[in-house]
């Protein structure tokens, strides 16, 4: 606890020499930040213990939104376990079944036989997540640190990309799209179209929106040098994604990792020199561009073809079979009440979510529910860091580095 | 790839640490089995060592085989970013022996401690803040453990003559029912109607 005790006066009472009156400054002002407070990015609890404006100690709080997801995974099939995951971060909802799914054909044994078109679809929506989450983030952000355009602005884009998730998976945001094996539609013939008028449109927002920020003399005021991290300290906080990137370490697991198709693409990874809160922005700004550029190239190198894997123990039959042959009925009820058998085995599967490194540790037993299904979330390991971030900064700083660690308490809760 | 870094990682312990390597996900995924005492010998070397240099802690997480003398394996997960590579360490220990806490060596392993306190009961020796992190404040039980129903042992609910929240006994209209869709043909061992096959058969006789 950091308590002051400033002793004002000291003089001898009245009642005689054992009487003494002591007049006592206390400084501490300890403030509970959130969890209903609108800059908290959800339910964070912080309990700052501040001396006069300046933070001494953060601790965050966190599992107010604590679901229970593991355990709820222990008993589901990997079927039913994978709606879950789109629960996790509900800013990208397809980036948090990739691992998941890339997770399971690992231990099934059928990543090579995915479908081309399928992983150039996962690959094609990773990317357009990944734009989606980095729009909510910086313009929130930019909201935290009292610019209002931005968010207005920035959810109007967002929106035309929430309409692509529901032509293909029917929903706005929980899709369930992303299978083990591939994916579980094909993309609507309507949607390329729609993707390249949107993505005609797209630079010049983008043009507009850093208008409206880079050189923005108040959120440059707000952001440069605030809460550094060097790069060493970004690795031993266990940071990734554009938080680490924003400190200069150039490490992406798109280039360095690839999964799916990203061998394929070309983009490239912006790297920070700071460390700092701006730099934290200009990396989203710059990997949004990078990530409308694999999106086309996604686009112009899809292949026609199946989009889920032969194997019907895996993936389920059309409509059509199901009507008209008695193996695919069987087939379809097995599936959807057993489910498929993972073999025994564990993987640490991971992939570059829009946050930083999203993992899930599975463990299979060889039945058809997994035994334990460990979920790491970027923004937990993030989070952790608030204290070696902010000690020493303004309470309106927090609020600033809060937004550019880019916090969402659905995954970090879990 | 993964052969290079065992044989980089043997090379390094030169038979002073007791470790047992093993192959996950197909042989492609490196797994280090270790005892609690040697653990944080091997971290710190497969840390510091440069040709090695897992400077990266990605995740802790804590696995419960209740059926084991020693129920639950601390998974440890390290990335390398300059050698790109990853290697899984684990030790197992029960409810009451703690394991060695890796807060001195990477911060980060501060929350990831206090979720498998919270989660499972693991205790960390050198863990200088093993509060509850996920569950309620007050929380009772250790919820990731094979033994702690799904449906949990309090629930909350508003009060309105209390005016206040108040924690009450689970109460079930339907228990909650866990279908076993396992096919008899592939995962059961047991076909149903031959229970009595197993009840009567003789046990053969022990050595």
């Amino acid at each position: 606890m950091s308590v002051t005790t400033t002793v004002l006066e000291d003089i001898p009472g009245a009642g005689g020499p054992q009487e003494h009156v002591r007049t006592v400054q206390v400084d501490s002002h300890t403030i509970n930040f959130g969890p209903q407070h609108p800059a908290a990015h959800g339910v964070l609890r912080l309990i700052l213990e501040m001396k006069g404006e300046v933070v001494e100690r953060a601790d965050p709080h966190i599992g107010l939104l604590h679901r229970g997801t593991e355990k709820l995974i222990e008993h589901k099939t990997y079927i039913q376990a994978n709606p879950y995951f789109d629960r996790l971060d509900y800013v990208s909802p397809m980036c948090m079944e990739h691992p998941f799914v890339l997770a399971q054909e690992k231990l099934l044994g059928i990543e090579e036989m995915v479908p081309l078109r399928a992983r150039w679809i996962r690959t094609m929506f990773a990317e357009l997540t990944r734009i989606m989450n980095h729009l909510l983030n910086v313009t929130t952000y930019a909201l935290d640190c009292g610019a209002i355009t931005p968010a207005l602005w920035g959810f109007e884009q967002r929106e035309h990309l929430l309409e692509m998730y529901e032509m293909t998976g029917g929903s706005h945001y929980h899709v369930n799209y992303f299978r083990a094996g591939g994916v579980a539609k094909d993309i609507p013939a309507e949607l390329e179209p729609k993707i390249r008028s949107w993505a005609a449109q797209f630079p010049a927002f983008l043009d507009e929106l850093e208008g409206l920020l880079t050189h923005n003399r108040i959120f440059k005021q707000r952001t440069v040098d605030i809460g550094v991290m060097t790069a060493e300290q970004a690795m031993a906080w266990g940071f990734s994604g554009p938080n680490i990137r924003a400190s200069g370490v150039a490490w992406d697991l798109r280039k360095a990792q690839p999964y799916d198709m990203y061998h394929e693409v070309e983009f490239d990874v912006p790297v920070g020199r700071n460390g700092d809160c701006y730099d934290r922005y200009l990396i989203r700004m710059a990997e949004m561009r990078q990530s409308l550029s694999i999106v086309l190239q996604c686009l112009d190198k899809m292949p026609l073809g199946p989009v889920k894997i032969a194997d019907s123990k895996i993936s389920p039959p059309s409509r059509a079979d199901m009507k008209r042959s008695m193996e695919a009925l069987i087939h379809h009820f097995k599936l959807y009440t057993e489910g498929y058998h993972v073999p025994e085995g564990q993987t640490y599967t991971v992939t570059e979510a829009p946050k930083g490194e999203f993992g899930v540790f599975l463990v299979a037993d060889g039945t058809n529910k997994p035994y334990r299904c460990k979920i790491r979330a970027p923004g937990y390991a993030h989070l952790q860091a608030m204290e070696a971030l902010s000690k020493g900064h303004m309470l309106a700083d927090a609020v600033a580095i809060i937004g550019s660690l880019d916090i969402v308490f659905g995954e970090i809760d879990r | 790839m993964v052969d290079a870094l065992e044989a980089a990682i043997a090379a390094a312990l030169a038979g002073r640490l007791p470790v047992e390597f093993s192959r996950a996900n197909r042989g492609r995924e490196l797994v280090l089995r270790t005892s609690r005492e040697a653990l944080p010998a091997l971290m710190l070397l497969l840390r510091d060592e440069p040709s090695l240099d897992f400077a990266q802690l990605m995740d802790v997480c804590g696995v419960d085989h209740p059926s084991r003398p020693e129920r639950f394996d601390v998974v440890y997960n390290l990335l390398s970013m300059t050698k790109n590579a990853r290697v899984t360490v684990m030790v197992s220990t029960d409810e009451l022996l703690p394991v060695p806490s890796m807060a001195p060596l990477w911060p980060t392993a501060t929350w990831f401690e206090r979720e498998a306190w919270d989660m499972f009961g693991i205790t960390f020796a050198g863990l200088s803040d093993l509060r509850r992190l996920l569950t309620d404040y007050g929380f009772e039980g250790h919820p990731l453990r094979k033994d702690f129903p799904l449906t949990g042992f309090s629930e909350v609910r508003y009060d309105a003559e209390a005016g206040r929240v108040v924690y009450e006994p689970v109460k079930l209209t339907q228990d909650f029912r866990d279908f076993d869709f396992l096919s008899p043909w592939e995962a059961m061992t047991t076909l149903p109607g031959d229970e009595k096959v197993h009840l009567n058969r003789i046990e053969a006789p022990k050595e």
